[in-house]
């Protein structure tokens, strides 16, 4: 789960983590409200939750608060990548004399959380990643010490700071570790992490990204989901504990297990077709998850075919066939279907699909096969 | 032969009163796994589908010499459980249990590699050796035993595979699912490494998906290390980058972890790439 930037810098200035004495507005009105209160120049920066903001035209200097209501009626209501912003953060202006990034992440390889941090700061990490990799350094927390005091001057220390920042860093880059463990994060950023002229060090943006298996030991971040950020169809799925991703394509796929959704899709595009969606409906799933999955993928209107791909081993392939007969009763869909069922009760799963006259299939390939032509309107 | 588990495995099941636990557990019983008891705690002294319950590993590893233990306990207590059975000596864990928080891996994971224990998973379909034990909760009766060692990181995609070879008339060693998840306990080259050297396995499936970069450095470890033949599988082709395709560790992040970079790494030290998973019945065919 992605947080918006004031989330994100909330939680960071909670473990110790200076950031710009700013607020939230969701109207031109309030934005100058709060330039007002912060007195001086101050960025209007539209909270989405997607990267590249600056380059859309989504952050903005103000040197007064009326200019910050008329960036703000600018920005308010703006299309970001899909994206419709509804929040201004008002920060007051930094006085930007360097930008450094830092950031805690999950590294896979090493199976650690590992600390970066580049004095090219400003950009995307993953832009110094490419270009100029050794601009990146790294440190490797131990998940029983955590953190420790020498890693953190260490990393200043390889940034070029100043003996005087050291202290100042330190605490930033263990506030950071230690907002990432306490929100069971998979990714906290801050970039840019500002020296201003005084010397001092600023969090001017942050980034955050939550462990969604983590959320149950924080219900009060769990609360924080934009829904208007997420598709609705998505927002369904995950509700119904539905696995969901929505896709350009016209063949609408329901599977049980991620890799075969997957290699489903895959083998939909390899039969010359293209997947409407990415959905799993996970490991025993009952008639009723069947009914709502099937209800999520009809709901997008360029979905041609339907493509039912289960092989049971906790799914039991009757369940499914209830499931989708009692949905198919309800939502009187016009698309045709390819239903294949494998493993656990086929038999009792495919007599309930005949006796419907629903067409079956035995192999994935020929599945597939059927859909693609089903969705191009060569069969019935 | 095989590899991890076979007739020696004796089974202790964490979670054997639970729905899941129990279900499962009836299910290995029929296949033909030693099961030799179960751990709930605050159950112990009951007895549960013909076995003994205890309140926890160490006691019932002290009464069965168990030397093998499945996990079917929620996620919020299951790295607890991979810890218990870690520190009590079980030289196989197998965690079915998926959406463990990823910190919580990180710890346990560091915890295991201090011990002798081998982990599998978690969030994993188990694994087995077919005629001899199902550690797992895969449909049992689609395997037939024979040469084929199978790894992979999905549960349903790999039946199918597992399908398409039965169906064939080829038959496994073990197939070891090793689970979706970002941190897991055994890794692609620990699994090949098992199969090179076990002398009845003479090829084996590596079916990998995005995310991450296992794929590619058990690449570079057949290259160095297999030569028996590897047949791939990546599932994942047609997947957006940025999306968690349902699998937690499934996520093309930053530009890497494609199933092109993967299939590429593959196929650059000979290892053949199945367009799909009844492909790569034929591929194996073809070279044993």
């Amino acid at each position: 789960m992605k947080l918006h930037e004031y989330q994100a810098k909330r939680i960071f200035a909670q473990y110790g983590v200076p950031i710009p004495e700013g607020d939230v507005a969701t109207t031109p009105e309030e934005a100058r409200e709060i330039a007002q209160r912060i007195g001086g120049p101050v960025v209007v920066k539209a909270q989405v939750l997607v990267g590249g903001r600056g380059k859309a035209g989504g952050v903005k200097l103000a040197k007064t608060p009326e200019e910050a209501e008329e960036k703000a009626r600018e920005i308010l209501g703006m299309d970001i990548k899909g994206l419709t912003v509804k929040k201004v953060l008002i920060d007051p202006a930094a006085d930007i004399q360097d930008e450094i990034y830092l950031g805690m992440i999950i590294d896979r390889a090493r199976q650690r959380v590992l600390m970066m941090a580049s004095a090219e700061g400003g950009v995307e990490i993953e832009e110094v990643a490419a270009t100029n990799p050794d601009a990146i350094k790294k440190v490797v927390v131990d998940p029983f010490l955590g953190m420790k005091g020498y890693q953190a001057i260490g990393m200043a220390s390889a940034l070029g700071l100043d003996k005087s920042q050291f202290r100042p860093f330190t605490k930033i880059a263990t506030g950071l570790y230690n907002a990432f463990i306490g929100s069971d994060a998979e990714l906290a950023e801050i970039n840019p992490l500002v020296v201003q002229g005084d010397g001092s060090l600023l969090a001017v943006d942050g980034k955050m990204v939550l462990d969604d298996n983590g959320l149950f030991r924080h219900p009060e971040l769990a609360e924080k989901r934009d829904l208007d950020e997420e598709d609705p169809a998505e927002t369904k799925a995950r509700e119904a504990g539905l696995s969901y991703i929505k896709l350009d394509g016209e063949i609408g796929c329901m599977v049980n297990g991620a890799g075969l959704a997957m290699a489903t899709m895959d083998i939909v595009k390899f039969y010359g077709g293209s997947p409407a969606n990415f959905l799993d409906i996970g490991g025993g799933a009952d008639a009723e998850k069947v009914a709502t999955a099937l209800e999520i993928i009809l709901s997008d209107p360029h979905v041609k075919a339907v493509l039912v791909n289960i092989f049971g081993g906790i799914t039991r392939c009757d369940e499914v066939a209830k499931g989708l007969l009692t949905a198919i009763e309800e939502v009187k869909p016009d698309v045709p279907f390819v239903i294949r069922l494998v493993g656990t009760n086929e038999e009792e799963g495919r007599a309930l699909l005949a006796d419907a006259n629903f067409p079956t299939a035995r192999t994935l390939a020929e599945a597939a096969q059927m859909a693609v032509a089903a969705a191009k309107g060569e069969v019935k | 032969m095989s590899i991890l588990v076979n007739n020696d495995t004796r089974l202790i099941v964490q979670g054997l009163t639970g729905r899941e636990g129990s279900f499962h557990a009836s299910q290995m019983m029929e296949y033909g796994t030693n099961i030799v008891a179960g751990v709930t705690p605050g159950k112990g002294g009951q007895e549960h589908l013909g076995v003994p319950v205890f309140n926890t590993v160490r006691e019932a590893k002290a009464a069965t010499d168990a030397n093998a233990s499945i996990i079917y306990v929620p996620a919020r207590f299951a790295g607890d459980a991979i810890l218990e059975a870690t520190e009590a000596g079980i030289e196989l864990v197998v965690c079915i249990t998926e959406g463990n928080p990823v910190l919580d891996m990180i710890t346990v994971k560091a915890y295991v590699d201090q011990h002798p224990t081998r982990l599998i998973g978690p969030n994993c379909p188990g694994l087995i050796s077919p005629g001899q034990a199902k550690v797992g909760i895969m449909p049992g009766s689609i395997h037939i035993p024979g040469p084929v060692g199978v790894v992979s990181r999905s549960g349903t995609l790999t039946y199918e595979a597992v399908f398409a070879l039965s169906n064939k008339g080829i038959g496994q060693s073990t197939v070891v699912g090793i689970g979706g998840d970002p941190i897991i306990g055994t890794k692609f080259i620990d699994v090949l490494k098992l199969f090179q050297d076990d002398p009845d396995t003479e090829a084996i499936v590596m079916i990998g998906e995005i995310g991450g970069t296992d794929e590619e450095k058990a690449a570079e470890f057949i290259e160095e290390y297999v030569t028996k033949p590897v047949v791939g599988f990546i599932a994942g082709q047609t997947a957006p980058p940025g999306k968690r395709m349902g699998h937690a560790g499934a996520i093309i992040s930053g530009g890497k972890g494609t199933a092109a970079e993967k299939i590429k790494a593959l196929e650059a030290v000979g290892v053949p790439v199945a367009k799909h998973p009844e492909q790569i019945a034929e591929l194996i065919a073809e070279r044993l």
